[in-house]
């Protein structure tokens, strides 16, 4: 069914029609909504699901934890410093291999209070086992959200899942998504290790020194595990509905000497400073990653790159173009632009690949 | 792709009116995307929302700093905010006035939409309605059409008054 | 006490119209006067201090994590009194940040002793993120995440802050600005932990009109569902426009009625609403009369 309806209303409306059984819920600008959507949908009747309108974000994910343990489908969303309070559950949900989904709009950390669009929030959590998604429309919005619960679920991941959207850039802006009826494209959740009081046991127990490296490596076998199963969800979900969905996009990447990577909005964006170079003849491209965790790097072979980076870690720098270095050998010009909803225009990003120096770090904004 | 800029106050609809603008385009088989620009939100504080029209998916989330079209909701935010800023060598000018204000350089639509909302006691929380009359305003000017306005009005509201004031602005509005 | 004339929450604030916190705000900054820290935590009055680079508040103001107030003006409490300074600490906080997320630090802040003054401004819902329910929301309330209604009590937040037995712990009402002045000067001669509890009837949030704010508020005191009260070393004292309504109240109907968030509270809801009243009061005075 095709609608109109903002990126946190299109979050909301994904998880209407995944169905989980609990939701917890903690408002933060500028996901609210979500949660708001979500509390009118199980008033109206339309989604059958327990409610709690915990107390703090800490709450929230040990929230999701509780209800997950026991095998039920489950759900929340935060945003920047709610996802940071959570961070120790953040830990422990992926620990405890639970298949929970949540949204995450992207927005700075204070101080200064600021409710902008930022990445620094998500990529911060980058260690902790979540798998990290990050999209670049309302339609994508949806359709990510559908996809993240199967994937979340399959018996080879069994880690939680999230879904990343600019903060108030999309979350906020209207467009037309359609809407789609699952079936059994997300098949009944089936946690092997949900609480069975036939069987009980210890959850979370102490664990010693000689084995507890063990579940550690359990985890990054379930990570590198998602990428088929990220694929093949992917593909699926083009054969059933129609919309087509890489680990990666590629935009006029074919021939192009200069490969511009970003993620979320700003992905989308480059695709115009993209036409706008290409007609000045530069041979330009674009990379809009989607997936964070796990990484996959593109082939970036013997291009010059450009990563515009939406966050920070301060004493190391921009985190996409420092990751990407590690694992594909390259020598990214590197910005850092769009930090706390900072405005970049396709006119911004253009001139970026003009101005470009291998190697070297640019603060969009800042004079030095 | 058309870029209309939307001047309100909050509390006016000037958000919900953008949404509308940007459904009804879509009811015509357009791409159209409408997001408000947010500061710190609260009654009567100036607001701006930007929409986009295209035959094209809409690539870009930046903001409008060429528009085609500004629309003013509220006469008083000109002595507050340059409306007029970035707008196109040819672009237009929609205000809601009461006493039929043009703007120098820039060919300006001036309708009354708060007198045709309170003739009709189109009023909700003390406001009256604007956003309706101006789908029909926008009609008139030939960015969405007389049916998909019509459409949008009814998906969204109950009350039929809401039809009337469209109606009212689209006869209102002289080109 | 006579009110001063200085003001240290200055013109053009970023407040709604009819805004109940900036006009406490108004009296708490009056009462502490100059040698005063404010330790906000996210909540409405983040926002009415204004944007960077400039600030309404003439005194100042620590911006802090939601859950952290409390906690901060610990630290800060114990840092001045090591450097032997007199200097007010006190946290400024909506009921989502302090009865919620903030009930930790609060507890704990509480519980050491801590030489603080903590105002919750209670306008009964998330306010600054758009109206969704929080502890402090009351039965039969609407708001965005309670849109049939809310179907639980309100947390009792004073009952838990009694507690921990401060050595002063006060309720305030933005209609009486007075009362409210004299308990914040009161408060702030006492070292330890104090505690005030206000009402603040938010016009967007409660759905009623802007200009009718100090109407609301007298409301709800005159219903008795607002006591206005001191507790000082264990005494209870009634005071202000609550002194009446200890004997002779409107119905809770009255307070209700007029307010758009409780369109949909059911009659056995108001019902509950005016006996919970009704006990409050009865077991108030009691602890007056000295039968606990």
């Amino acid at each position: 069914m095709l609608t109109f309806g903002t990126g946190n209303k299109a979050v909301a409306t994904a998880v209407r029609d995944a169905k989980p059984v609990v939701v917890a819920a903690y408002p933060i600008t500028p996901q609210t909504e979500i949660v708001e959507e979500i509390a009118n949908f199980v008033n109206d009747g339309s989604l059958d699901a327990r409610y709690i309108p915990v107390e703090s974000e800490h709450s929230s994910m040990a929230a999701c934890i509780g209800a997950a343990a026991t095998g039920v489908r489950t759900f929340t969303a935060t945003s920047s410093h709610g996802l940071v309070y959570m961070c120790e559950m953040l830990h422990m949900s992926a620990g405890a291999r639970l298949p929970i989904v949540m949204a995450n709009a992207n927005r700075s950390i204070g101080p200064g209070w600021n409710i902008g669009a930022e990445h620094t929030d998500s990529l911060s959590m980058r260690d902790t086992g979540w798998l990290q998604v990050y999209v670049s429309s309302v339609q994508e919005a949806y359709d990510a959200t559908l996809m993240a619960f199967r994937i979340a679920e399959h018996t080879d991941v069994l880690l939680p899942v999230m879904i990343n959207l600019d903060g108030f850039v999309l979350t906020h802006i209207t467009q037309t998504f359609e809407t789609v009826e699952p079936g059994d494209f997300i098949p009944p959740v089936a946690t092997p290790h949900a609480i069975d009081i036939e069987n009980p046991g210890g959850y979370g127990t102490l664990t010693p020194g000689d084995t507890h490296f063990t579940f550690r490596r359990d985890i990054e076998r379930g990570m590198q595990a998602s990428i088929p199963v990220i694929v093949e969800t992917e593909a699926e979900f083009a054969r059933r509905f129609g919309r087509e969905y890489h680990l990666y996009d590629e935009y006029r990447t074919d021939d192009a000497d200069v490969i511009i990577i970003a993620m979320g909005t700003l992905g989308k964006e480059m695709e115009v400073a993209v036409d706008i170079l290409r007609e000045e003849g530069v041979r330009a491209g674009a990379v809009r990653m989607r997936w964070f965790r796990p990484f996959i790097t593109p082939d970036l072979d013997g291009k010059d790159v450009v990563v515009i980076d939406r966050d920070y870690s301060f004493g190391f720098g921009g985190i996409v173009a420092n990751e990407l270095q590690a694992k594909c050998g390259c020598e990214p010009f590197s910005v850092i632009a769009g930090l706390g909803g900072q405005e970049v225009t396709y006119d911004d990003i253009a001139e970026f690949v003009r101005i470009r120096k291998p190697g070297t770090e640019y603060w969009f904004g800042v004079n030095d | 792709m058309y870029e209309i800029r939307l001047h309100s106050r909050g509390g006016q609809g000037g958000v919900t009116a953008a949404k509308l603008i940007a459904y009804a385009a879509f009811l015509d088989g357009k791409y159209a995307t409408a997001t408000p620009l947010y500061g710190a939100e609260r009654r009567g504080a100036p607001v701006v929302s930007f929409i986009r029209i295209d035959d094209e998916p809409v690539r870009v989330y930046s903001q409008i700093r060429n528009p085609d079209l500004v629309i003013v909701l509220d006469e008083s935010i000109m002595e507050l905010v340059d409306v007029l800023k970035g707008i196109h060598p040819d672009g237009e000018v929609l205000i809601n006035s009461q006493k039929g204000t043009t703007v120098e350089g820039h060919r300006t639509y001036p309708v009354d939409l708060t007198g045709i909302s309170l003739s009709l006691d189109l009023v909700l929380a003390g406001n009256p309605i604007l956003n309706t009359p101006l789908i029909g305003a926008i009609a008139k000017l030939g960015i969405i059409s007389q049916e998909s306005a019509k459409q949008v009005i009814a998906e969204t509201f109950r009350d039929e008054r809401n039809v009337d004031a469209a109606l009212r602005a689209y006869e209102e509005l002289k080109i | 006490m006579a009110i001063p004339d200085e003001e240290f929450l200055l013109k053009t604030t970023s407040a709604c119209a009819g805004c109940p916190t900036s006009l406490i705000l108004r009296y708490v900054t009056k009462a502490a006067g100059a040698d005063t820290v404010l330790v906000i935590p996210a909540c409405c009055t983040s926002v009415i201090q204004g944007v960077y680079p400039t600030t309404a508040m003439n005194i100042p103001v620590y911006n802090v994590a939601f859950a952290s107030a409390a906690a901060v003006a610990s630290g800060m409490s114990e840092a001045f009194r090591a450097e032997g300074r007199k200097t007010n600490v006190i946290c400024y906080a909506g009921d989502g940040g302090t009865i919620d997320i903030g009930i930790q630090a609060l507890s704990g802040a509480l519980e050491r002793g801590t030489d603080f003054l903590y105002i919750c401004y209670d306008n009964e819902a998330y306010s600054n993120t758009g109206m969704q329910r929080s502890g402090a929301t009351p039965l039969g309330a609407m708001t965005t995440t309670t849109p049939g209604g809310k179907k639980d009590l309100k947390k009792d937040l004073d009952a838990i802050v009694a507690a921990h037995n401060p050595v002063y712990q006060a309720t305030a009402c933005a209609a009486y600005p007075q009362d409210l002045y004299n308990k914040v000067k009161k408060a702030l001669s006492i070292p330890g932990p104090k505690f005030m509890h206000i009402l603040a009837p938010c016009p967007p949030g409660w759905r009623f009109p802007s200009e009718k704010t100090i109407a609301m508020g007298k409301l709800a005191v005159k219903a008795g569902l607002w006591v206005l009260y001191e507790r000082e070393n264990g005494k209870l004292t009634i005071t202000g426009a609550s002194k009446a309504a200890m004997k002779k109240r409107i119905p809770v109907e009255d307070y209700l009625s007029v307010q758009g968030r409780f369109k949909k509270i059911t009659p056995e809801e108001t019902a509950e609403v005016q006996k919970s009243v009704e006990e409050t009061i009865a077991r108030l005075q009691r602890e007056v009369d000295g039968i606990c």
